[in-house]
């Protein structure tokens, strides 16, 4: 992977409204991720994790800014640099799709108008599924796998696109601990070969064993910084008005 | 056999019906396997409607049927869109709305043009009316479908599974949707002319949703579903010449039959089957 400029970061997002109908989802949040680092996006149900997620990539309408890697995030997207681990209520996992068929589509954007892979490409996407440990799951349908092998399954989709920026929502809901080690280590590999990572999660109690740095969300970036101080209790009580630790939270 | 089979065909009418018959059940075959996995099932019953002021506009002018139904489902898709981004009616409802009222518009165009006999077949379909012009149409149209659908099905598969990750790759999930919107417009004016405006929705549903309860493979899937569409379409055919029945009706009540079948007996996703699981605890 290619680091872009030392000085510019990988994602700066500024002042990111979104509405939906009345509801504010978000309100002015902003966010800077440098290449080579991980930051946990911390927030209750209903905070605008997923939100932030779809503002970045555009999948919802926001005013505010986005740049990724300097470029306008369309360009950007087209140049393959941005991956996306969606949390797994999006997915329809009785849909006819193997795991190669799945981990295949990391090659699109670098593909021809059929989408055919070449050589190289389906050499790529066994790496990736290696990597994973999937290789002897590789052609059954996505629904057969377990919890934890389905998350690995979406991040070798990701590895095997070779982005930049990757954003994981809630990767570690329903996993399992030995499926969310190999993630962790992943995570920490990629970060340093010089991948920005942006992960949101419910996982407080190894957020600060697995990030750089931390933000909590509620509609706005309430506070950003080391872990271990973003998520003292005082300041999750004051972000929240609760000890997420304390009471079992829902996903968004 | 030869009676049965053969005979009829060499009626040129009874020859072109079959013809447009299987054409029309392969591409709507096709697209049902995306609309079936995107959830467009009621899409497609609103835009297969919604087409008809579009064709007796057409109709009533003498330019083509297509272009018509082009202009008819954009209409009706950006209707939708209009009314259900007000908030409070929602999408379902919004769909509702707008292909009823369009339909009710072809009605009463259909209901002032002089000559009636031609669009009354729209409606209910007639395909033992299709000239050799009508064929040559569908044939066109159904070639622009198939190889925009083939061409593009990887992509499509990856908008219907996860169009977040589309968008995030720099596809174009809005392209994609407009695609499959352009292929159930042209589908619908060709299908209606076999089945009829009202039954379309039976051929772009049951066949890939068959297909869905036998296979977890894309692949297979598009194979199956055109085996299911094929063999419906041509059962139900030569059922209509034989019992002088309704063609279009005939043709929806075998595929309907062919459904059934696969959700009884499907290994494993079956209602046998999943019983049998139930009833071993496995």
């Amino acid at each position: 992977m290619t680091q872009t400029h030392t000085s510019q970061p990988l994602l700066a997002a500024q002042n990111l409204r979104v509405n939906y109908g009345e509801v504010q989802a978000l309100t002015g949040a902003s966010l800077t991720l440098k290449a080579g680092e991980i930051c946990g996006l911390v927030g209750m149900n209903g905070s605008g994790k997923s939100t932030l997620f779809k503002a970045i990539m555009g999948v919802v309408p926001a005013s505010g800014q986005v740049s990724i890697a300097g470029l306008a995030p369309a360009a950007a997207r087209r140049q393959g640099l941005v991956s996306y681990v969606p949390q797994k209520e999006e997915i329809d996992f009785s849909f006819p799709l193997s795991v190669r068929d799945l981990v295949s589509q990391g090659r699109y954007g670098k593909l021809g108008i059929t989408r055919r892979l070449r050589a190289d490409d389906r050499q790529a996407v066994d790496q990736a599924l290696a990597r994973v440990g999937l290789t002897d799951l590789a052609d059954r349908q996505i629904g057969q796998l377990s919890g934890g092998q389905r998350k690995r399954a979406f991040v070798a989709r990701g590895l095997a696109q070779e982005a930049q920026l990757i954003l994981l929502d809630e990767p570690f809901a329903g996993v399992d601990k030995s499926s969310e080690n190999m993630l962790i280590s992943l995570f920490k590999e990629l970060r340093d070969a010089g991948a920005g990572i942006l992960i949101s999660t419910h996982d407080l109690a190894n957020l600060a064993d697995l990030a750089d740095r931390a933000a909590l969300l509620r509609q706005t970036i309430l506070m950003e910084g080391p872990p271990r101080q973003v998520l003292a209790p005082e300041n999750l009580v004051r972000a929240f008005g609760m000890d997420p630790l304390a009471s079992p939270t829902r996903e968004d | 056999m030869y009676e049965f089979f053969i005979e009829p065909l060499t009626y040129g009418f009874m020859a072109r019906g079959l013809l447009v018959t299987l054409i029309a059940a392969l591409v709507c075959a096709l697209l049902s396997c995306w609309l079936v996995l995107m959830g467009w099932s009621l899409m497609g019953d609103a835009i297969s409607h919604a087409v008809l002021p579009g064709v007796a506009l057409a109709y009533i002018l003498g330019a083509p049927f297509a272009l018509g139904a082009l202009v008819a489902a954009l209409l009706a898709v950006t209707l939708i869109g209009a009314v259900s981004r007000q908030g409070r009616v929602k999408e379902d409802a919004a769909i509702g709305i707008v292909f009823t009222v369009m339909f009710a518009l072809g009605l009463v165009l259909i209901s002032v043009t002089p000559s009636q006999t031609d669009l009354h077949s729209i409606i209910l379909g007639n395909v033992l009316g299709v000239s050799w012009a009508d064929v040559a149409q569908i044939a066109a149209l159904a070639a622009v479908v198939i190889s925009l659908l083939l061409v593009k099905r990887r992509d499509l598969v990856l908008y219907a599974f996860d169009p977040g990750y589309t968008q995030a790759i720099g596809l174009r999930p809005a392209l994609l949707s407009g695609l499959l919107l352009l292929a159930l417009a042209l589908t619908s004016v060709l299908a209606l002319q076999i089945v009829g405006v009202v039954l379309v929705v039976a051929l772009l549903v049951i066949p890939g949703s068959t297909a869905r309860l036998l296979t977890d493979r894309f692949t297979s899937m598009l194979v199956i579903s055109s085996a299911v569409s094929v063999t419906g379409a041509v059962t139900g055919f030569y059922l209509s010449y034989a019992l002088d029945i309704s063609a279009g009706g005939a043709v929806v009540l075998v595929l309907g039959f062919l459904f059934a079948l696969a959700y009884l007996l499907a290994p494993g996703q079956g209602l046998i089957s999943r019983k049998k699981k139930e009833r071993t605890g496995a």
